[in-house]
């Protein structure tokens, strides 16, 4: 398969395009947890129940379109090869809990894979709307559309004082988390973040590294939710979060015009640096490589880097995880032969894109 | 103990592993770990979890004079007991909120920043009268309102419209 194609198929559609505020917030994410009150919960029914929600599930969806949406997919997870289900995964379309509870689970996605409707995860139902760029009000509409649509055909598991009711006691009430996926280089390069993490806890919101583990964040992309989901009403939650979230972009912008105007050359240094890593590299471990992606990226949004579309943040990140690279090279790798592919296929993406060697 | 994979740095995450009823022990070290394909990155079941359950516990053991003499809560439902539920950190459906109710209201405090009630959406058909109830109570306090402010007339509107929309239900 030639790369493009395998991008193509590898990328979801809807990521395809940009958003408002693309050069900072890269998706906003709206999922909605939600319950049949016929069957026990997914997590601790006998297998038996299992079963019965999750044909009694699949009779009322397997074939139904939601308007413009197109009709859904339905894959089950039983049917899938262990990287494929990894693939899904890494293109945040299941979560790796769907994974653990693979028997009689489901997914159902759309054509352009923006919406994912997730049967026997830890609920019944989670929905998932995704949207480039910062687009939270668009989403949560979707999810709220969809969310209607659903409780058509299902007696959904509602109380009068507690809301919708999850399996786990840190979603009930609206079911709702919205998040939002920011890159933040020049906050990060400056020290700034250290500082403004934990004024954002403070407002009941969760600031996470996507990539990394714990604190780190590969590639200095950060996710940004809501904890609580019981007391305050669905509209409440994600305007509180899109108010925090637009301070971020000013300080964010703010930053990088720092940067720009105390410390030019190094800021130009460090960016063509990394695009000399990325381009010309034979080994690259994931850590690397999320870093000079991210130098790269803020190079193409500040104008240093000409000629590189700004997707290939997203997109590589994506790509270079292992089950991708795993899936695209058709082998098991071990780690160290990982790198070597990992390089090897970032040289082979960066060679589809027409880099203008800077002028001085 | 050093990881199983690198063999160059010690393990931190204890795992077993069962795939068709064949049983893996893995011990591996972050890096490796998140190299590993099938253990995904960011799953974070662990802390959560872990997190939950000992809040709970707490909760528990705080409610452990009172309840020596009471037999073990159980939902009639699902057949979950209070202290599974303790255990696992999760419901076993929806009953079970009903079930344990007396004893919730801390953990939700303490999950959710001080609140026990629902304040957003209302599905249209499981909360049919819901919508109405919410629609009558703000009504309600309007009138209480209109009349504080001797403001008669708007008052007498309001009362028709709860009248009415009290009446509504009770047709139906």
């Amino acid at each position: 398969m030639s790369l493009q194609k395998f991008i193509d198929q590898a990328i979801s559609p809807w990521m395809q395009s940009e958003g408002p505020d693309a050069d900072i917030v890269l998706s906003s994410r709206i999922r909605l947890a939600r319950n049949l009150t016929d069957f026990a919960f997914p997590v601790n029914a006998s297998k038996d129940q299992r079963e019965k929600a999750f044909h009694y599930i699949k009779e009322r969806l397997e074939k139904e379109a939601y308007h413009s949406m197109g009709q859904f997919e339905w894959i089950n997870m039983d049917g899938l090869e262990p990287i494929e289900k990894e693939v899904l995964v890494e293109k945040h379309l299941i979560s790796p809990n769907l994974i653990q509870y693979s028997n009689h689970a489901a997914v159902l996605i759309n054509e352009n894979e923006s919406v994912s409707i997730m049967v026997n995860e830890e609920d019944h139902l989670r929905i998932q709307c995704l949207f480039p760029g910062f687009q939270l009000n668009e989403a949560l509409t979707l999810s709220n559309g969809i969310d209607d649509w659903l409780e058509e055909k299902f007696n959904y598991a509602f109380h009068e004082t507690r809301g919708y009711l999850t399996s786990c006691p840190t979603n009930v009430g609206t079911g709702l988390r919205a998040s939002v996926m920011v890159h933040l280089p020049a906050l990060m390069l400056t020290q700034r973040m250290n500082r403004i993490a934990p004024a954002i806890n403070q407002f009941g919101l969760v600031v996470r590294g996507i990539y990394g583990e714990g604190s780190e964040a590969l590639g200095n992309v950060f996710q940004i939710s809501n904890q609580m989901t019981l007391g305050k009403s669905e509209e409440d939650i994600v305007e509180d979060l899109r108010g925090v979230v637009m301070q971020l972009i000013q300080q964010e912008k703010a930053a990088r015009r720092d940067l720009l105007d105390m410390s030019k050359i190094q800021l130009e240094d460090r960016i063509y640096r990394s695009y000399g890593v990325l381009a010309y590299s034979r080994i690259i471990h994931s850590k690397e490589a999320a870093t000079c992606l991210s130098d790269v990226r803020l190079g193409i949004d500040l104008g240093l880097i000409k000629g590189v579309s700004r997707s290939i943040l997203n997109e590589l990140m994506v790509l270079t995880q292992p089950g991708f690279l795993q899936h695209y090279f058709k082998e098991a790798l071990s780690p160290d032969e990982r790198d070597i592919k990992r390089a090897t296929l970032i040289r082979e993406r960066l060679n589809l894109e027409d880099f203008q060697k800077p002028t001085d | 103990m050093e990881c199983q994979e690198c063999h160059l740095r010690p393990a931190t995450l204890h795992f077993t592993k069962i795939v068709n009823g064949d049983k893996m022990e893995y011990h591996l070290c972050d890096q490796c770990a998140k190299e590993k394909g099938d253990v995904m990155a960011g799953s974070g079941s662990f802390s959560i979890h872990h997190l939950l359950s000992g809040l709970l516990n707490f909760e528990q053991h705080v409610g452990e004079n009172h309840h020596h003499n009471h037999s073990v809560l159980k939902c009639p439902k699902c057949g979950l007991t209070y202290p599974e539920f303790v255990e696992i950190g999760k419901f076993g459906c929806d009953e079970c909120y009903k079930a344990f109710h007396d004893k919730l209201d801390p953990v939700f405090r303490k999950v959710h920043s001080g609140n026990t009630m629902h304040t957003g959406k209302i599905p249209k058909r499981a909360g049919k009268n819901m919508n109405m109830k919410r629609k009558v109570s703000t009504l309600k306090e309007t009138l209480q309102k209109l009349i504080e402010d001797e403001e008669f007339e708007k008052a007498a509107e309001i009362r028709d419209e709860i009248r009415a929309l009290e009446n509504g239900r009770n047709d139906e």
